[in-house]
C-alpha cells in the first residue's frame, strides 16, 4: 500500500530534494541489527561459567546455579550456561541460531561508562579515537546515500556507532497529532538554504512514511521500559522487513548498570534479562521470512567486576559476553579463549580477564554476513586493527 | 559581534517573551544584574516542601508496602501514587518557573547545573526529590562558589542514594569489620560509583588525571556518608530522617591518598578537605570552562573562551559569578550566527515563553518533553543530557518538534499573530527567508507552525 505520505514525500523528492528517493537498495539481502546495552551488563550472570571452580565462591549470592539444579542454568555446554531468564534464547541456543562469546572486552582499558561506550562506538581504544562510528563507516561500500539510507536507528537520536558521513535514518513512534502536508512542503522549502535541516526533514519524511505504511503509529501504546523496548524491537524488525526499506538498524537498551541488588536468577538484572529475550522473540516474529538471512549482535560496553560489591551489585570490570543471534548463525556454542576465575587469573585482582577484542567478533560479523572486504575493515573500520583477526565460522551462509 | 537584545534572550536566556526585547535595556547589563542576587522564589517553587519531609514521607511508605507484600495481603500501592505526585508537583513547578522567569539567565544556570550533576528519575527513589535536589543543591549556588554547590550536591540525599554511596562501608571501619564476622563470605561494604562519578563527571573529568586507586582511595574517604534512617534516629537524637547523615561506624579509618594529596583528616571532614581541593583543581576548572563554553558559546567551543574561562576560575578560586561574567563580557558569546541547537527542554521552554504561556498541566509537560526526547529529569545516567545538535538535531526529534509546533498554537489557545509573534521574539536574529515563509502562510496556525519550526526559532 502506497501511503499519503509517502506519495507526498516522492513529490517533495522530487521537487526539493532531487530525483532518486528509492528506498535502499543495498548491495546485500542480509538484515543486521545491532543491539547495544547501555551501563555495562553483567556477562557473568548473561553466560555463567557454572562449572568454574571459583564462579560459585566469587559471586556467591548472585552466582547462577547450574543446569538441572533449582533456579539453575540453561545448558550450553560443559562450562557455560545462558541466564535462566531466557527462555527464547534458550531454543535459539537449542537450534543453534545463537551464539556466545565470552571473556569479550573491547580494547579501552578503564571504567567509564560513557568513554568505554563512546571506544565501542567509535570502533577504537579511546573515546576520542574517532568522532564517527564504525557502523557509518562499515556501511560506506553498501550505500549510505541521502534518500537512500541503508542503515536506521530506533530512537529519537543518532547513537554514535551510526554518526558518521554516510546519510542514516531514525525514527522513534510519536503521539503527536501529525504535520499537514502543505506546510512540509512550505517547510522544505524553507530549509533549501539550511542544509542540516534540509537534510533531516528528507530522512523524517521517508521514515514517516514506513512506519505509515506498516500501520504502527496508531498501536503503539505507552508501557513500561521493557513494553516500550519490545515495540522498538518490533518496529526494527518491521524497518528490516520492508522490501525496499533498511537492511541494519541500531537499537539501545538502558539500565544495565547493576551497582546494588543485582539479584541472581531472580531479581532486578534477571527482568531486564527477560524483557531483552521478549524484545528479541519479538522482533524474530516481526521479521518473518527475512529471519533466515538475518543476525542479531548484542554488545555491552564492558563486564562486570567478578566478585559481589558492599551493596549486592557488581562495579565496572573489563571482560564480558556478547551474543549473536538470528537465522543466519551458526551457533549452539559458546567460543571463549576462557581466561578461568582462580585469583591470579584476574585482571587487576576484580575483572574477568579479556582474552577476545571485541573488534575481532565485530570483523567477522561485517566481512561474513555483510560482505565486507577484510582489507577495508583493516584499514577504515577498524583503523589501525590490522593485528586483530576476525573470528571466522560466525554464519551459515557467508561472503567470506 | 553585536551586543543585542535578540542574543541576550535567547541565547542567554531562556527564550524572548514579547516585549522583552525592548523593556531589557542594557543586555549585558541585564544578564550581569541576574548575577548579583536572586529573585523571590515563584510560589510553585517554593510550595514543593523539601526533600527530607518527602523522603521521609514516601521511606515510610515503602516499608509499609513491603511489610504488606510480605505478609501477602493485596495492597494499593501508596508508595507509587505518591512517588507520581511528588515528580509531577516538581515537574509542572519547574516548567512554569522557567516559562515565566524575570531572571531566564540566571534560571538556564540553574538548569545547567542539575544537568551537570544529574540524578536520573528512572532510578527509585529519584523521581520524587529530583526537583527538590535541583531547589536546596544547585539552585541557591549557581553564582556564587563551586565548591560550596559541590559539597551541597555530594551531601544530598538525592545524589548519596542516586550513586549508591549511602550504604557504603570501609573494610575497616567498626560496622564493616561487623560484617565481616557476621557474614565472612558476603562481601559487604565499599561501594565506588559515587567517588568515580565525582571524579570524572562532576569535577576533574575522564582525562582530568586520576587513577582506579584514586576512586577507591576516595570512595573510603566518603563511606559514611548518607541518608538517616530509623535505625540513625533510634541511635542518635541529631539524626534527621531523610536527610544526609554521616555514619562514623561506616567511615573507613585512617589517612588516605587521592589525586597526589595526602588527607590526614577525621571522620568527616576528610572528604570535605578532597572536595574543596577538586573544586580548585585546574582540570575541574578546564572541565567546567568547556561545558559552559558549550552550552553557551558553540558545540565546538573557541579555544580562546575555553581559556578565559579557565583563567578566572583559576584567578577567583572558583567564583561562578566571576566565570560568567568574563562568558557576558566575550566577543565570541554576541556572535551574530546562531550556533547552538536548541535542546527539546530549551525549545519547549521558548516556545511557552514566546506564547506567554505558563503551563498548568503536568501531564501535559511531560508527555511533550517524553515525545521530544528529553523526559524531566531523566536523562538516564549520571552523565546529564549532552549538549550539541549531533545529540538532538535527529531527523526524526526535527520532524517531532514539526509536530509540536503545528500543536503547541492550539494547546495553549494563543491569539498572537505570526509574523508580529515573529519580530517581537526574535529581533534581529529573524532572517528575510523565515519572514517570507511567515508572511505568505495560509492560515494563523500555519504560520505559528512555520515559525516554531523555523531555523531561526530552532537555535538560539
Amino acid at each position: 500500500m502506497l501511503s499519503r505520505r509517502r506519495l507526498l514525500q516522492s513529490t517533495l523528492a522530487t521537487c526539493a530534494i532531487g530525483p532518486g528517493l528509492s528506498l535502499a537498495n543495498a548491495a546485500t539481502d542480509r538484515r543486521f541489527l545491532m543491539l547495544i546495552l547501555r551501563g555495562a551488563a553483567d556477562g557473568l550472570a548473561l553466560l555463567p561459567p557454572y562449572a568454574e571452580p571459583g564462579y560459585a565462591k566469587l559471586r556467591g549470592e548472585l552466582a547462577i546455579a547450574a543446569p538441572g539444579r533449582s533456579d539453575g542454568a540453561h545448558k550450553i555446554d560443559g562450562t557455560f550456561g545462558l541466564h535462566p531468564a531466557f527462555d527464547w534464547l534458550a531454543q535459539r541456543f537449542a537450534d543453534g541460531q545463537a551464539l556466545g562469546v565470552h571473556a569479550v572486552a573491547s580494547p579501552y582499558r578503564e571504567r567509564s561508562h560513557f568513554d568505554g561506550q563512546d571506544a565501542l562506538e567509535n570502533g577504537t581504544a579511546t573515546a576520542l579515537g574517532r568522532r564517527d562510528g564504525w557502523l557509518n563507516r562499515a556501511i560506506a561500500p553498501l550505500g549510505g546515500k541521502l534518500g537512500d539510507e541503508v542503515a536506521i536507528a530506533l530512537g529519537t537520536s543518532t547513537p554514535l556507532i551510526l554518526r558518521g558521513d554516510q546519510s542514516v535514518a531514525n525514527w522513534a513512534p510519536s503521539r503527536l497529532p501529525g504535520a499537514d502536508d502543505d506546510t512540509l512542503a512550505r517547510l522544505a522549502r524553507l530549509y533549501e538554504k539550511d542544509e542540516f535541516l534540509h537534510m533531516r526533514l528528507a530522512q523524517a519524511m521517508q521514515s514517516q512514511a514506513i512506519a505509515d505504511d506498516a500501520g504502527t503509529m496508531s498501536t503503539r501504546r505507552r508501557g513500561n521500559a521493557q513494553a516500550q523496548f519490545r515495540q522498538t524491537m518490533i518496529q526494527a524488525g518491521n524497518f528490516l522487513a520492508t522490501e525496499d526499506g533498511p537492511r541494519i538498524a541500531v537499537v539501545d537498551s538502558g539500565g544495565w548498570d547493576t551497582h546494588a541488588n543485582q539479584g541472581g536468577a531472580n531479581g532486578g538484572l534477571a527482568n531486564r534479562f527477560r524483557g531483552l529475550d521478549q524484545g528479541l522473540a519479538a522482533f524474530q516474529s516481526t521479521l518473518g521470512d527475512a529471519w533466515q538471512s538475518a543476525l542479531i549482535l548484542v554488545v555491552t560496553e564492558f563486564g562486570r567486576t567478578v566478585r559481589v560489591n558492599g551493596t549486592r551489585g557488581t562495579d565496572h570490570g573489563t571482560a564480558g559476553a556478547a551474543l549473536l543471534v538470528g537465522g543466519n548463525v551458526d551457533g549452539g556454542r559458546v567460543i571463549a579463549d576462557w581466561p578461568g576465575l582462580n585469583e591470579s587469573a584476574l585482571y587487576q585482582g576484580r575483572d574477568l580477564y579479556p582474552t577476545t577484542d571485541l573488534r575481532a567478533l565485530c570483523k567477522g560479523v561485517v566481512t561474513e554476513h555483510l560482505g565486507l572486504d577484510p582489507a577495508i575493515v583493516d584499514r577504515s573500520v577498524f583503523p589501525d586493527s590490522g593485528n586483530v583477526k576476525p573470528l571466522t565460522g560466525l554464519t551459515r551462509r557467508r561472503y567470506s | 559581534m553585536t551586543i543585542d537584545a535578540a542574543i541576550a534572550t535567547n541565547r542567554f536566556g531562556l527564550g524572548a517573551r514579547p516585549g522583552d526585547l525592548n523593556d531589557i535595556g542594557d543586555p549585558q547589563r541585564w544578564l550581569r544584574k541576574q548575577l548579583d542576587k536572586p529573585a523571590k522564589l515563584p510560589a510553585d517553587l517554593a510550595a514543593l516542601g523539601s526533600s527530607e519531609t518527602v523522603l521521609a514521607e514516601i521511606l515510610a511508605l515503602r516499608r509499609e508496602r513491603n511489610e504488606m507484600r510480605k505478609a501477602g495481603e493485596q495492597t494499593v500501592n501508596k508508595y507509587a501514587q505518591t512517588v507520581r505526585k511528588h515528580y509531577a508537583a516538581q515537574v509542572l513547578a519547574r516548567y512554569r518557573a522557567a516559562a515565566t522567569a524575570e531572571q531566564p539567565f540566571r534560571e538556564r544556570l540553574v538548569h545547567f547545573f542539575s544537568n551537570h550533576f544529574a540524578v536520573s528519575a528512572d532510578k527509585q527513589p529519584m523521581p520524587a526529590i529530583a526537583g527538590l535536589f535541583e531547589q536546596e543543591a544547585i539552585r541557591p549556588y549557581v553564582a556564587g562558589r563551586f565548591v560550596d554547590m559541590l559539597i551541597a550536591v555530594e551531601q544530598h540525599p538525592a545524589m548519596l542514594t542516586y550513586l549508591d554511596n549511602q550504604r557504603s562501608m570501609g573494610p575497616n571501619s567498626r560496622a564493616g569489620k561487623a560484617a565481616a564476622r557476621r557474614a565472612p563470605d558476603r562481601n559487604l561494604g565499599l561501594n565506588e560509583n559515587l567517588a568515580r562519578e565525582i571524579l570524572e563527571l562532576h569535577t576533574l573529568g575522564v582525562d582530568g588525571g586520576y587513577s582506579q586507586s584514586d576512586v577507591t582511595s576516595f570512595a573510603k574517604v566518603i563511606t559514611g556518608w548518607s541518608v538517616a534512617a530509623d535505625r540513625d534516629a533510634q541511635r542518635d537524637r541529631n539524626a534527621k530522617i531523610g536527610s544526609f547523615y554521616f555514619r562514623a561506624n561506616m567511615h573507613e579509618p585512617g589517612a588516605q591518598r587521592v589525586v597526589g594529596n595526602r588527607y590526614a583528616q577525621d571522620g568527616l571532614e576528610q572528604g570535605v578537605a578532597v572536595l574543596k581541593d577538586l573544586a580548585r583543581h585546574p582540570s575541574t576548572a578546564r572541565h567546567l570552562a568547556t561545558k559552559l563554553a558549550r552550552h553557551f558559546v558553540a558545540d565546538e567551543p573557541p579555544a580562546e573562551v575555553v581559556a578565559d574561562l579557565t583563567d578566572t576560575w583559576l584567578d577567583s578560586d572558583g567564583d561562578l559569578k566571576a566565570v560568567l561574567t568574563t562568558l557576558i563580557e566575550h566577543d565570541a558569546s554576541w556572535q551574530v550566527d546562531q550556533q547552538k541547537y536548541k535542546s527539546p527542554h530549551e525549545y519547549v521552554i521558548s516556545t511557552f515563553r514566546a506564547l506567554n504561556h505558563a503551563p498548568d498541566r503536568a501531564p501535559m509537560v511531560f508527555a511533550m518533553l517524553e515525545q521530544l526526547g528529553q523526559a524531566p529529569y531523566r536523562p538516564g545516567s549520571p552523565a546529564g543530557w549532552p549538549d550539541t545538535a549531533a545529540d538532538w538535531g535527529s531527523a526524526d526529534a526535527l520532524y517531532k518538534r514539526i509536530e509540536w509546533a503545528g500543536a503547541v498554537g492550539g494547546v495553549v489557545g494563543t491569539s498572537a499573530k505570526p509574523l508580529t509573534l515573529a519580530r517581537a521574539i526574535l529581533g534581529h536574529s529573524l532572517s528575510a527567508a523565515t519572514t517570507k515563509a511567515i508572511a505568505g502562510a495560509a492560515s494563523t496556525e500555519q504560520g505559528l507552525t512555520l515559525l516554531f519550526a523555523s531555523p531561526d526559532f530552532l537555535r538560539r
